[in-house]
């Protein structure tokens, strides 16, 4: 049994941040970290646009903080986002002396773009493949800690609870087929997103909501879930993320009628307004008949023809390279075909301003967590400075908290993994009879909540969906697995994977149901406004003994300090 | 057609031989096999994320050329059958999935993180770094581990001893880092690796790597450093 001080669970920027920043916070303790695949793969390497931080003299804090709390329609916690933009730029200082790639201005310091939402250019970037560079650099620099072990294609299936505590999790060796029990005095979840319960979204196979699930079924809270964040600019069939770099560096959204329509919704800021709204303005565009109609649907143009070969194979060479290999054009001629599509969870396990969860010895931290920073709705480049900034907090307090408690009991360990082992050899490699594919299950619960709990939302629309969960999850019961191999059995893994995504779906749903309002990119058809006497409050939902029952939410004030609540117009 | 190969029940990969409706020009041989496992057969088994071009998972032989799978059209092999294997030159774990912790090894070995004889703190700020200085190790830069130039390195097929063209160019970006110190402490590891020497122009890595990186490039430079000192990258001049 492997046992260290600080496990971390997620290998993508928040997880490696953690694992340094628990090292250098305490060179003598040992750090574990399980991932489902190798580290570089994680889904930080598909971000592009930058990170954001305060590093002109002509920006500031106070700024950073307003754009953020408004951009969050005022669900952030504000004490967060104040101790939030006062580290980013620490830490992206720290990324650099790691030999992150950024780009440069002539007199060779970082660059900075303008990005939506931001009044000022506070986002920092390495072209447009700002989370690969970051990926690769903190894995690589990771590499060098002796202190850091790692446990890669280790697919988590259950944390180990003792007492009150959190002491461990079980994971499935994916190569072998074991089942381990990785002991800790504190876990940290870095996870990621939940982007793969939605059909047509920019993120990729991983992200299942793994973390999210886990601390769920602990008795962790799930805070804001109906927060879904639907990008404006993804590319019809794949979903493939067009960066929002592309409006920041003055690339115009236009509709079939050529009009840059976004005057009507958001006339100060144009292009670089907000993705919550921008998605809805498009979506409320083609049903008024004045988008493109595709192949695979309704359609936007984003043009950067106007910015010059020089200037988009400078600052958006992956752009252009998207375009030529996934759609076959060259973005240096032709407009992009672009619609929204979902990009990234605002909610994830409820977490505060250190990461700590409500279970001892459980941090969360990254897209997973729910720190408080995004409210209704994450600006864009917040994210990658969030997984450095709150992978680093996580990082320290748990590793301060493993030097203060004593090790974990092997005894009862070892009962739990043979219950976990026999729970997942039994529901699934050993299953047999079953009818129903996987495959088809995860299909049609993407395409529901695609339809369900998209960009705009209704009671009956809700309600549907809750029946349609309820109805997937009993067909879950009967599905059938072919794959008996241990080996390398990612018929297993979907089959797991597709079980968290059923929980966790079910609580986007319920809590999207239960805000009765329209806050960020939580957009109520049936209840147009936003609602401050009564949901300018966190939900929290948590988790019944039973799978198919219904969550149970609670409602938690959200901190208020100096940003008043107003009406959020651009 | 798919490699399959489970070591639990098999004694040698065989090929398996699957229709699938291809309804769509702007399929992938990535969607095909997707479509194999969610709707035909269940236990084929590979690695795939992203989708687009970037975290390097999805990497197999089609029709015998490393490619990642998720930018492989299939209307460029219709209407010929599609014959998608695991990278070629590694062991094969199950079906399409390949060992690569060889490299995993490999990279950690050429510390690819940068190294000063003093770090600078972090209230100081940046160091400063010009776009030209950037462009020197730019493209070294750009690997995504995706293993498809070692499935087309002759020499590492034939001695895996061989570091091999993406951990070479992974140590060349930090060697000519501005900010790196660390050459004197990387070269040793490159230049005493078994294969470096054997290394032709073939550049048949530099051919498959989907990125744009020159990993030929980068090994022949590496072979000059060894030899002329005089001309090492600007951070790692002696002052």
């Amino acid at each position: 049994m492997e046992s260290y001080d600080v496990l971390v669970v997620g290998g993508g920027l928040a997880g490696l941040r953690a694992a340094i920043a628990a090292v250098e916070t305490n060179p003598r303790i040992k750090v574990g970290m399980v991932s489902k695949v190798y580290p570089m793969r994680s889904h930080t390497v598909s971000a592009e646009g930058g990170a954001a931080a305060v590093l002109r003299p002509e920006d500031s804090y106070e700024t950073h903080a307003y754009d953020t709390i408004k951009g969050s329609d005022y669900l952030a916690d504000q004490e967060v986002v104040e101790a939030f933009v006062r580290e980013a730029p620490i830490e992206v200082i720290q990324m650099e002396h790691w030999g992150c790639p950024w780009s440069r201005d002539p007199d060779g310091k970082i660059s900075v773009r303008p990005f939506g939402g931001m009044t000022t250019w506070r986002t920092c970037f390495a072209a447009d493949k700002s989370g690969f560079h970051m990926l690769h650099t903190v894995f690589q620099t990771s590499l060098k800690y002796k202190q850091i072990h790692r446990h890669d294609e280790a697919f988590v299936t259950k944390l180990l609870i003792e007492g009150s505590r959190c002491v461990g999790v079980i994971a499935l060796d994916q190569r072998s087929g074991r089942f381990d029990a990785i002991t800790a005095k504190a876990v940290i979840l870095a996870t990621g997103g939940l982007g793969r319960v939605y059909a047509f979204t920019t993120n990729g196979n991983i992200c299942t909501g793994d973390g999210m699930a886990l601390a769920y079924r602990a008795g962790v809270g799930l805070k804001d879930m109906e927060m879904v964040q639907f990008h404006p600019t993804g590319l019809p069939f794949t979903g493939i993320l067009i960066t929002e770099a592309v409006r920041g560096e003055g690339g115009y959204l236009t509709n079939s009628e050529g009009e840059r329509f976004l005057k009507r919704y958001v006339p100060n800021k144009m292009e670089l307004g907000p993705r919550d709204i921008i998605s809805r303005a498009m979506t409320v565009e083609f049903e008024e008949g004045r988008g493109f109609e595709g192949p695979h649907g309704k359609y936007m143009h984003l043009d950067v023809r106007h910015l010059g070969e020089d200037l988009i194979d400078r600052k958006l060479p992956f752009m252009r390279e998207l375009g030529r290999e996934f759609v076959g054009i060259d973005i240096v001629h032709e407009p992009i075909p672009v619609r929204p599509v979902q990009h990234y969870m605002m909610g994830g396990v409820d977490a505060d301003i250190s990461c700590a969860t409500a279970i001892p010895g459980l941090y969360a931290a990254g897209e997973c967590a729910n720190v408080g920073l995004n409210g209704g709705n994450r600006l864009g480049s917040n994210s990658l400075s969030e997984c450095l900034v709150f992978g680093a907090a996580a990082g320290r307090a748990a590793s301060a908290y493993a030097s203060s408690v004593s090790a974990v009991a092997t005894n009862p360990i070892d009962a739990m993994l043979w219950d976990e082992a026999r729970r997942v050899e039994s529901a699934y490699l050993e299953k047999t009879g079953g009818e129903e594919r996987i495959g088809t299950i995860r299909e049609e619960m993407q395409r529901d909540m695609d339809a369900g709990a998209g960009v705009f939302r209704t009671r009956e629309g809700l309600d549907k969906l809750t029946e349609q969960l309820g109805g997937l999850r009993e067909r879950f019961e009967r599905i059938k697995i072919e794959d008996s191999s241990r080996t390398f059995n990612t018929e297993l893994t979907a089959a797991l994977e597709l079980d968290f995504m059923l929980e966790v779906s079910q609580s986007i749903v319920a809590s999207a149901l239960a805000r009765e309002e329209s806050r960020g990119a939580h957009a109520r058809r049936d209840f147009p406004e936003r609602n401050d006497e009564k949901y300018l409050k966190h939900t929290v939902a948590f988790s019944r003994a039973s799978e198919s029952a219904r969550p149970r939410l609670e409602y938690r004030d959200v901190h208020i300090t100096n940003f008043k609540p107003q009406a959020r117009t651009y | 057609m798919a490699t399959r190969f489970d070591p639990d029940k098999d004694s040698a990969p065989r090929l398996q031989s699957y229709d699938i409706p291809f309804p769509d020009e702007s399929m992938v041989v990535l969607d095909g096999l997707n479509y194999i496992k969610a709707h035909v057969d269940g236990t084929l088994s590979y690695r795939w994320s992203c989708r687009m071009g970037i975290c390097g998972s999805c990497g197999m032989m089609v029709n015998g050329t490393p490619k990642l799978t998720c930018n492989a059209f299939l209307r460029d092999y219709w209407p010929k059958p599609v014959i998608v294997e695991p990278l070629s030159n590694f062991p094969i774990i199950r079906d399409l999935v390949i060992d690569m912790e060889d490299f995993m090894h490999k990279l950690k070995s050429i510390k690819p993180w940068i190294i000063r004889k003093q770090e600078i703190p972090l209230g100081a700020g940046e160091h400063r770094q010009t776009t030209s200085q950037i462009d020197d190790f730019r493209q070294f830069s750009q690997c995504i581990n995706c293993m498809l130039c070692y499935a087309a390195c002759p020499v590492y097929g034939l001695n895996d001893e061989f570091l091999g063209p993406a951990a070479i160019a992974l140590a060349r970006r930090y060697n000519l880092d501005s900010r790196d110190q660390g050459l004197k402490e990387r070269l040793p590891v490159i230049a005493d690796s078994e294969g470096i020497w054997e290394c032709s122009f073939v550049g048949e890595c530099s051919v498959v790597c989907p990125k744009g990186v020159d990993p030929a490039k980068a090994i022949q430079q590496t072979k000059l450093d060894t030899t002329m000192r005089f001309l090492l990258p600007y951070g790692n001049r002696e002052p």
